[in-house]
């Protein structure tokens, strides 16, 4: 029966083990997708009807991840840095926590050890075992706090966006490029191009100069959202009411994709954020481009069909307008059922 | 701590006066502690097993991407918003607090009922309706906010039905349900405690629900305002949190947080206060560092109260804010660790006896530490921007609520099931529901801190297919822990069709507390005269 028992714990924690090794092997097959699927997928999208060069798709998930979304960004590279430190801690101590546990259910169960002893105390451990969790934390402490204070906002922008979120897409707004604005949503099923993620492609995307620092000015017209990039270590919740400041520097050209992180409605799942990082030189062409489109558009345009979702109908204009209250109103209805 | 009591001497009196009430007199206008606590009991059963039964429909939608189930976006918000309300407020806290704290505070301090016998009863009458108006909510689609109800998006112009106002309505029954019952649990144990049983003296149980009571006591009262609050903007056309008429959003999560992280200790002191009974019990030790133990729950109570924002990391407070309260947030470690080591050290040097109970109380405090250490990763403002809404956070909070208390609930149950109904339950049987939820829970949950990690938001009914690997294996743990849910209550059944008679004390001599005096069960009066303790 003690053998049974013993052997039955072992095979659990192997079990435990093995899991996650077993389904690693198994499976890109399992999610559908051919081995080395993690491979960069190189994009052309147009943002405002102006063309943009092809980028690697850089910021994205990939099938059966255990960790972080690498970093593009000195914020998230940052924060893999500090996480790697605590996750190493935990790891420790969950493991020590379980061998005890082990080694105490081997050596004092009752019929190895049928007469227990009946001591209550022991000053040293006490101490020890509150002093040592104190030291531990405190060299999680102070990185920590470094990484609070330096992603808190950026105190040399080198451009500033300002980022509206709307039930159900985002609002882009560029003040330095004449005030440029558009709207950024869903791209579904059948208007997806080949290799374009599901649930993470938006049309119009946000186009950023690589290696700038960005201050990012959020607010909502509507309920709360959360504007969210793993990749750039971005997330800060856009409030109706309120701006909120945050900022990213981005390593190097490419896409990053973003979801909107702060319950919001129905389509709460359906509103990605999609970041196309270019050359300073690039941006600059794109934003001459756009601004043009944004100023040609005031007039009767014969702009290019948009692609928008079936499920979140938005205005077909070249800029943003904002919606009054009682149509979003309307929209938020008609999502509903 | 040796106790002499008049009980047994007085079993056959108390025969002469054990006749109980009447059917409607007896469950409907109860002023008895333990047929209260069993009401709470099979309450909880009913709000923990709708609560599943919705978790089992989320993890169906999420077992492959693009799943169908559930048809648009607000029904989904619906299920989550009703499943985390009823597994807080109609399952886990009628169960520690209603159910065992009001079946053993009386007899561990050896009390003849609680302070406000009367006052019992109505807390607990005020939840099924409360569970009623939730289920209605649900059904008409209307809760579709997440149980932390943030407006602007639970304000009228965004959740219009009724359904909603019936939702934060029910919240308001569940709460003067737990602040009238922390009010009878703070006196009882102050006030009615036997003669020779100081303070220091009152078994561990007692302690965990002594600050449980203090935290509701505190807690709720901000929560009734915030709701209050929240019905009025919907209702009255008051804008406490609605920008255009001068309000905040963020002051609603200030108020809803200083209540919704007590409220966490809340669920999980309890169990605390269980395992080492169990612990003890089973190592035939007394539990080490009792006044250790004791104050680690003051300490996580009273700091419990100091870091609600580290739950708005992300809400645009200042950074010096963000700091401080990470730094508050990372000292709780500090109590939960010595509890955690003190368990270990009970168990070191004792004899111990591998019964269901002890099963449940060693995998809480491995599957506890796991919660606990993401805790600590959570703590980090600067890590958890990232983190932040993620499924990380759902691994977390699962991990140590839905394995940590639910654990503890389940140990709680086999430990004193035979105490409270005369009948134990089937030893093979609670095993097999042991394992199955100790392998079910752990691969249903520890895949979500991969999938939080990765990026996948919390709240959706649908992710991109790079997600779909660790769903997939989330949702097998979850039809799992299903089936280890059904074993349950063939373990219940089993458990009432017994015909084997229990003994006053069938776990033997290391049970010390004074319940393991009386019969199984026990009278409907205990402790008419007080036992004396020494």
């Amino acid at each position: 029966m003690q053998l049974v028992r013993r052997l039955g714990a072992g095979l659990m924690v192997l079990a435990f083990l093995v899991l996650p090794v077993f389904t690693l092997a198994t499976g890109p097959a399992f999610a559908g997708l051919p081995a080395g699927a993690g491979a960069a997928i190189v994009l052309t999208r147009s943002s405002e009807g102006v063309a943009l060069p092809s980028e690697p798709v850089l910021g994205k998930p990939v099938p059966w991840e255990i960790g972080l979304q690498p970093g593009y960004s000195p914020v998230k590279r940052d924060m893999i840095a500090l996480n790697n430190l605590v996750l190493w801690i935990i790891i420790v101590i969950t493991l020590f926590v379980a061998a005890l546990l082990v080694w105490v259910i081997y050596r004092f169960n009752a019929k190895r050890n049928p007469v227990p002893a009946q001591s209550v105390h022991n000053t040293f451990l006490e101490i020890a075992w509150t002093i040592i969790p104190v030291l531990i934390l405190v060299v999680i402490a102070i990185p920590s706090f470094r990484l609070v204070y330096y992603e808190n906002k950026t105190y040399d922008p080198d451009m500033t966006i300002k980022v509206t979120a709307h039930q159900w897409y985002w609002e882009y707004t560029y003040p330095g490029q004449k005030n440029l604005d558009f709207i950024s949503s869903i791209v579904t099923g059948d208007k997806l191009k080949p290799g374009e993620p599901r649930l993470l492609t938006a049309s119009n995307p946000l186009v950023l100069p690589a290696g700038k620092n960005v201050r990012i000015l959020l607010d909502s017209s509507d309920v709360i959202h959360s504007f969210f990039i793993p990749s750039l270590g971005v997330q800060r919740y856009a409030i109706p009411g309120r701006t909120i400041e945050t900022w990213v520097r981005i390593d190097k050209p490419g896409i990053y994709y973003g979801e909107c992180n702060q319950i919001c409605g129905t389509n709460h799942s359906r509103m990605p954020i999609d970041v196309v990082a270019v050359t300073p030189a690039q941006f600059q062409a794109w934003s001459v481009g756009a601004e043009k489109q944004m100023a040609d558009a005031d007039a009767p345009s014969t702009a290019a069909p948009r692609q928008v979702a079936a499920a979140a109908p938005v205005p077909a204009q070249a800029h943003a307008v904002v919606l009054p209250a009682a149509q979003l109103f309307a929209q938020a209805q008609e999502m509903r059922h | 701590m040796s106790v002499t009591t008049h009980d047994h001497s007085d079993d056959h009196s108390h025969a002469h006066h054990d006749h109980k009430p009447g059917f409607v007199r007896r469950w409907l206008f109860s002023t008895n502690h333990k047929d209260i606590g069993t009401l709470y009991l099979i309450f909880a059963l009913v709000g923990g097993t709708t609560g599943a039964v919705l978790s089992e429909i989320m993890r169906v939608q999420l077992l492959h991407p693009h799943g169908t189930v559930v048809t648009t976006g607000q029904e989904w918000n619906t299920i989550v918003t009703t499943h985390g309300l009823l597994m807080i407020f109609f399952s886990v806290m009628p169960a520690l607090i209603g159910g065992f704290g009001n079946w053993f505070i009386p007899l561990m301090i050896g009390a003849p009922d609680m302070a406000f016998p009367r006052l019992n009863n109505i807390s607990f009458w005020l939840l099924p309706p409360g569970f009623g108006l939730i289920v209605a909510g649900l059904l008409l689609g209307d809760s579709g906010t997440g149980w932390t109800l943030y407006p602007p998006l639970s304000d009228a112009i965004y959740q219009p039905g009724i359904g909603m106002d019936f939702t934060l309505f029910a919240l308001h029954l569940a709460g003067i349900s737990s602040l009238l019952g922390a009010l009878n649990f703070i006196t009882t144990i102050f006030n009615m405690r036997a003669p020779g049983m100081t303070l220091h003296k009152m078994p561990l149980f007692i302690w965990s629900m002594l600050v449980t009571a203090f935290l509701l006591l505190l807690s709720i009262p901000v929560l009734a305002g915030a709701i209050t609050m929240l019905i009025c903007d919907r209702n009255f056309g008051t804008s406490f949190f609605e920008p255009a008429g001068g309000g905040d959003p963020v002051l609603f999560q200030h108020l809803f947080w200083f209540f919704g992280h007590p409220e966490v200790y809340i669920m999980i002191l309890p169990a605390f206060g269980i395992i080492s009974h169990v612990v003890s019990t089973f190592s035939k030790k007394p539990i080490f560092g009792y006044l250790g133990m004791a104050y680690a729950m003051v300490a996580i109570g009273v700091i419990g109260f100091v870091v609600w924002a580290h739950h708005m990391f992300v809400s645009g407070i200042s950074v010096d804010t963000r700091a401080y309260f990470m730094a508050a947030t990372l000292v709780i470690a500090v109590p939960t660790g010595i509890k955690i080591f003190s368990w270990i050290a009970t168990m070191w040097g004792g004899s111990i006896e591998f019964t269901v109970p002890m099963l449940w109380a060693i995998g809480f405090i491995f599957v506890f530490t796991v919660g606990g250490v993401t805790g600590i990763v959570l703590a980090n403002a600067g890590i958890d921007q990232v983190l932040h809404n993620t499924y990380f956070v759902i691994a977390h909070f699962h991990y140590v609520l839905s394995l940590g208390a639910v654990f503890g609930i389940f140990c709680g149950f086999y430990f004193w099931i035979g105490k409270m109904s005369g009948h134990q339950y089937p030893e093979f049987w609670g095993k097999v529901h042991f394992w199955l939820t100790f392998i079910g829970v752990n691969l249903t949950f520890f895949p979500q801190h991969f999938l939080g990690a990765a990026g996948m938001p919390r709240r959706y009914p649908d992710y991109p297919q790079a997600f779909a690997g660790w769903n997939f294996v989330s949702s097998l743990g979850a039809f799992l822990s299903g089936i280890a849910f059904l074993v349950f209550f063939y373990v219940l059944f089993r458990t009432f069709t017994s015909k084997v008679q229990v003994a006053d004390n069938y776990w033997g001599e290391s049970a010390t507390t004074l319940e393991w005096t009386l019969s199984s069960p026990p009278p409907f009066h205990t402790f008419e005269e007080l036992p004396l303790i020494d």
